[in-house]
């Protein structure tokens, strides 16, 4: 299976394989930016690129060029990535009211501040 | 196969290498404010991947409400809260370590799973070059309302009732969007700090 990720580059069309594979990084980066940063606004951004990771999934799976007339999920596909696109906004809408309310409160962004509830 | 360069192909790389790369720069900065920039070209290359999918639509929408008004919210954020010391955080080395570990392994899990199922390997070339191209808005457009045109002739009576349309998740989706709208305005309101409140915990 491995030759088609090197032998045919350039010459042959790509899988959704590929399209995995490019979500995968994406969405490494993502957990390793949530796990990572101290900023508030830089988890945020973590959960943004894990959100389109995912979604670049759905869309290959959705896709007909990747795997063929009628073998895909269809429309369910690109529906689904519309729907993560438009929760990833109303989730950022509201991470980032509860960051400035954070921020009046504390005067701070560092998320190990945030440790009122280590009891 | 092996006449000339399948253009889609270059592009898809490119893109990818531009999606990968932005993102890896958004995990590697330091600096709050670069974070941001690079997260608007990684998501703007990751629409330009959507296009290549043959899905416009979503692509479109990708760059309107991803890189137009989610990243805009973030970048405001960022802008309120740029203080000197917030600007740039280390976090300590061991932690980087541990992560990169999780991280290769993660990685190097999933891409070994992608590549060896069977039925993600690409189709052929010329298998490619015929699927037709179609714009996908008017066929999201009715799925979200009536009912899902890929689907009127599927042949089990019993799943057809299930392909009828996206109007509940649709509808759900919309009080959602009204309710954070209202919640968000409500948590970020500008409200007089009390003397008490300003101590740190």
């Amino acid at each position: 299976m491995h030759h088609f990720m090197l032998a045919n580059l350039l010459t042959e069309p790509v899988g959704v394989a590929h399209y995995m594979a490019v979500g995968a990084v994406l969405f490494v980066c993502g957990v390793l930016c949530m796990a990572l940063k101290r900023n508030a606004l830089g988890v945020l951004m973590g959960i943004e690129l894990v959100l389109n990771g995912a979604n670049l999934n759905f869309i290959a799976f959705g896709s007909r060029f990747l795997r063929g007339e009628g073998q895909g999920l269809g429309l369910d596909g690109p529906l689904m990535a519309l729907f993560v696109i438009v929760l990833a906004a109303a989730e950022a809408a509201v991470a980032l009211a509860i960051v400035l309310n954070f921020y009046n409160n504390y005067d701070s962004v560092d998320i190990d501040r945030a440790d009122q509830l280590q009891g | 196969m092996g006449d000339g360069i399948y253009w889609p192909t270059f592009f898809f790389l490119l893109f990818s290498a531009l999606a990968c790369g932005f993102a890896l720069a958004v995990v590697f900065s330091r600096n709050v404010v670069r974070m941001a920039f690079y997260l608007v070209m990684s998501l703007a290359s990751t629409a330009g991947l959507f296009f290549l999918a043959g899905e416009d639509f979503v692509g479109a929408m990708q760059l309107m409400i991803y890189v137009g008004g989610t990243l805009v919210l973030l970048i405001f954020g960022v802008m309120l809260t740029s203080q000197k010391q917030f600007v740039e955080m280390k976090t300590p080395a061991g932690q980087w370590i541990v992560g990169l570990v999780t991280g290769c392994a993660l990685v190097a899990l999933l891409w070994m799973a992608a590549f060896e199922t069977p039925q993600w390997q690409p189709i052929s070339r010329a298998e490619a070059e015929a699927v037709a191209v179609q714009p996908t808005a008017t066929p999201i457009g009715v799925a979200l309302t009536n009912g899902r045109v890929d689907q009127l002739d599927q042949p089990d009576e019993t799943l057809r009732g299930g392909m009828s349309s996206y109007l509940l998740p649709f509808e759900i989706v919309s009080v959602h969007l009204l309710v954070v709208l209202i919640g968000a305005a409500y948590l970020a309101r500008a409200k007089r700090r009390s003397p008490s409140a300003a101590a740190p915990g």
